[in-house]
């Protein structure tokens, strides 16, 4: 996942999610994360826990025991998958998942070749994800870890709505994949064409190796667009579903 | 234990004034991760800073009294006068302070000494360090204000320190000459008993300095005043500064930076030269905090002109009467160093130079949640110790408000 564009976009989330009033601890909102990697310690500068914590949960009032993050350092790591698939369950289900993709098309940490009805479980990650997660540890290669605990597709599938961010040229051929070629666990973002409710926003770089037919529909629906949204903002956006 | 989240700030961390908000619970600055992810706890009030600067408290390891009160000559009030002197500087951002006597006699350091005790600070004044002792061991040329009669010289060095003072259980720092002969000898009685040894009221030379910062004097005594004028072909021990023989990184040193008393082009070189060392003091006798006009302080009779304290009838200067929040404005205008540069000279580097970095002078986890609110142009809203307010400024009300 990218995590510049995840930044960018709880940026203005939490701008938006901050600046409304009655966000407080009382408030309802649960988060519930998508993945986090084996053996880094809560408090690593890297860790999921960290990232969260400087980009989202301190700007805003959020109960802390309504945060739920996967735990990489415990011990029975299939028992922490199942007690998250319960949490979720328990939570009532995903309301809206949000998420960016790998140039490989992978969603939370389901490389290619996850199987689209997967629960939460772990992963080994591939070389592509290591490589891109090299520059977070020093670039050496070493130090980054190989295995992660991700939600499955099957898990996001169940979701409510589904979000997608996806920008730069280098993620462009993995939303041709998304969107214009068939379901394939390959590709495994492209399980969401299944899904009922799902949204895909993008920037001109992404789209770039999108045949231009399908550009011009989806531009030519802002109109219907600018509705999801109460402040339009002048980025594309490609609807699906 | 309740904690308190102080929002809408910006805070002095890792050189930096970043937009944080800073967590204190029990009197300590915390980790808000561990309690977010661990704890699993809320904060139980927070409090909106309003946009203000947050600065480790202020550390004065140089003042001689305020308000009317002397530490040196007030020998039957010292209790007196610690309480009404540390009550006075939370307005100024003081969170801590060494109490300085001078020169004086042996009857009037046992006198004195055992009610200047360490004590933490709170709502009713900054925290005592422990007395900064200055002389009776210096240079009768560089006596300053200092009374020539008691100035003595060390004998058998260490020995005649302890016999002179008494009971050094409370001295947190002792200024001395290191030209005196057993200079050295005193110097490494002092430091292996933890206490800090300053040279200074020094008519001595850089070799003198040299040997005793290697016998363990780290710090130096009002750079510039009563000591060797710094000469190009013999620079005294102003010429520490740039010692190629020390490790510059532990050398530390006080400047008054009132405008009077270290002209501005002098604080400028001392500033470019070693700015790590540079550590702002007062040097405040009693005048300080009394307002313009005639005061009659113990036999004195004292004319307070705007920041100027004179002898009256005369043009002499009776000593400073700077605050610290002053000279850190006076600071930042004369060497044109930035916000953070100057906040630290007057908390991280005391509280280097007196090995207590690991509770005062910073606002890491875990360190005492002293600290002040200011604003851009520093100047004090609020004074906190232990996480409590102890001072706010008129119209600077900041409210806890409690979590819902």
């Amino acid at each position: 996942m990218d995590l510049r564009v995840l930044e960018s976009v709880q940026r203005r989330w939490t701008k938006r999610v901050t600046g409304m009033s009655g966000l407080n601890y009382r408030a309802r909102l649960r988060v519930l994360n998508q993945y986090s990697v084996q053996g880094l310690p809560r408090d690593h500068p890297e860790s999921y826990h960290s990232y969260m914590w400087n980009h989202l949960f301190k700007h805003i009032d959020i109960h802390p025991e309504n945060v739920n993050l996967l735990d990489g350092t415990c011990s029975d790591l299939e028992a922490e998958c199942a007690r998250y698939e319960a949490k979720i369950a328990e939570a009532g289900g995903i309301e809206l998942f949000m998420g960016g993709i790998g140039p490989d098309g992978h969603v939370a940490f389901n490389e290619p070749g996850s199987s689209l009805v997967s629960r939460t479980r772990v992963k080994t990650l591939n070389q592509d994800t290591i490589q891109a997660n090299a520059r977070f540890f020093d670039n050496d290669i070493s130090k980054v870890p190989t295995r992660a605990l991700t939600v499955g597709v099957g898990t996001v599938m169940d979701a409510n709505e589904v979000l997608i961010l996806i920008t730069g040229q280098h993620k462009a051929y993995a939303l041709h994949q998304a969107i214009e070629e068939g379901v394939n666990h390959m590709w495994t973002v492209s399980a969401f064409q299944q899904h009922p409710k799902t949204i895909m926003v993008c920037d001109e770089d992404a789209t770039l190796e999108l045949k231009v037919k399908t550009v011009k529909y989806f531009k030519e629906l802002w109109s219907v667009h600018s509705k999801q949204i109460d402040d339009p903002v002048a980025f594309e956006s490609t609807r699906h579903g | 234990m309740p904690v308190t989240q102080f929002k809408n700030c910006r805070i002095l961390r890792d050189h930096e004034l970043v937009r944080e908000d800073l967590w204190v619970e029990n009197g300590r600055i915390i980790n808000p991760e561990e309690l977010f992810y661990v704890q699993k706890r809320p904060p139980a009030f927070q409090v909106d800073c309003r946009g203000s600067i947050v600065a480790p408290g202020f550390i004065d390891v140089q003042i001689n009294g305020g308000f009317g009160y002397d530490f040196s000559f007030d020998e039957d009030k010292t209790e007196e006068a610690v309480s009404v002197v540390a009550r006075g500087l939370l307005a100024h951002g003081v969170t801590s302070f060494l109490p300085t006597v001078i020169t004086s006699t042996p009857e009037t350091y046992r006198k004195v000494l055992p009610r200047l005790n360490k004590r933490p600070g709170g709502e009713d004044g900054a925290g005592v360090l422990g007395a900064h002792l200055e002389g009776p061991f210096i240079s009768r040329e560089k006596k300053g204000a200092h009374p020539v009669q008691h100035i003595r010289p060390l004998e058998k060095g260490f020995e005649t320190v302890k016999e002179v003072y008494g009971c050094l259980d409370n001295v947190a720092m002792v200024t001395l000459a290191p030209e005196l002969e057993n200079a050295c000898d005193a110097v490494e009685g002092l430091t292996e008993r933890g206490i800090v040894v300053s040279t200074g009221h020094s008519a001595g030379s850089i070799m003198d300095g040299e040997r005793a910062f290697k016998s363990g004097a780290r710090f130096m005594t009002h750079l510039f005043n009563a000591m060797t004028k710094f000469h190009h072909r013999d620079p005294g021990i102003i010429g520490m500064l740039t010692s190629k023989r020390l490790p510059l990184h532990e050398l530390y040193y006080g400047i008054i930076s009132d405008g009077i008393h270290t002209h501005p082009a002098a604080l400028r070189i001392a500033y470019k030269t070693h700015p790590n060392g540079l550590c702002l003091v007062t040097d405040a006798v009693a005048p300080m905090g009394l307002g313009s006009g005639r005061h009659h302080i113990g036999d004195m009779d004292v004319v307070i002109e705007g920041e100027r304290a004179l002898i009256e009838g005369t043009d002499t200067l009776c000593g400073s009467i700077v605050t610290m929040d002053g000279c850190i404005r006076h600071f930042m205008h004369s060497a044109r160093c930035t916000t953070v540069e100057a906040l630290e000279a007057a908390s991280l580097h005391p509280a280097t130079a007196l090995g207590i970095t690991a509770q005062k002078g910073t606002l890491e986890y875990g360190s005492d949640a002293d600290f002040v609110m200011l604003s851009d142009d520093v100047f004090v809203r609020a004074t906190y110790i232990a996480g409590r307010q102890v001072f706010a400024a008129p119209g600077q009300a900041f409210i806890h408000e409690p979590v819902q």
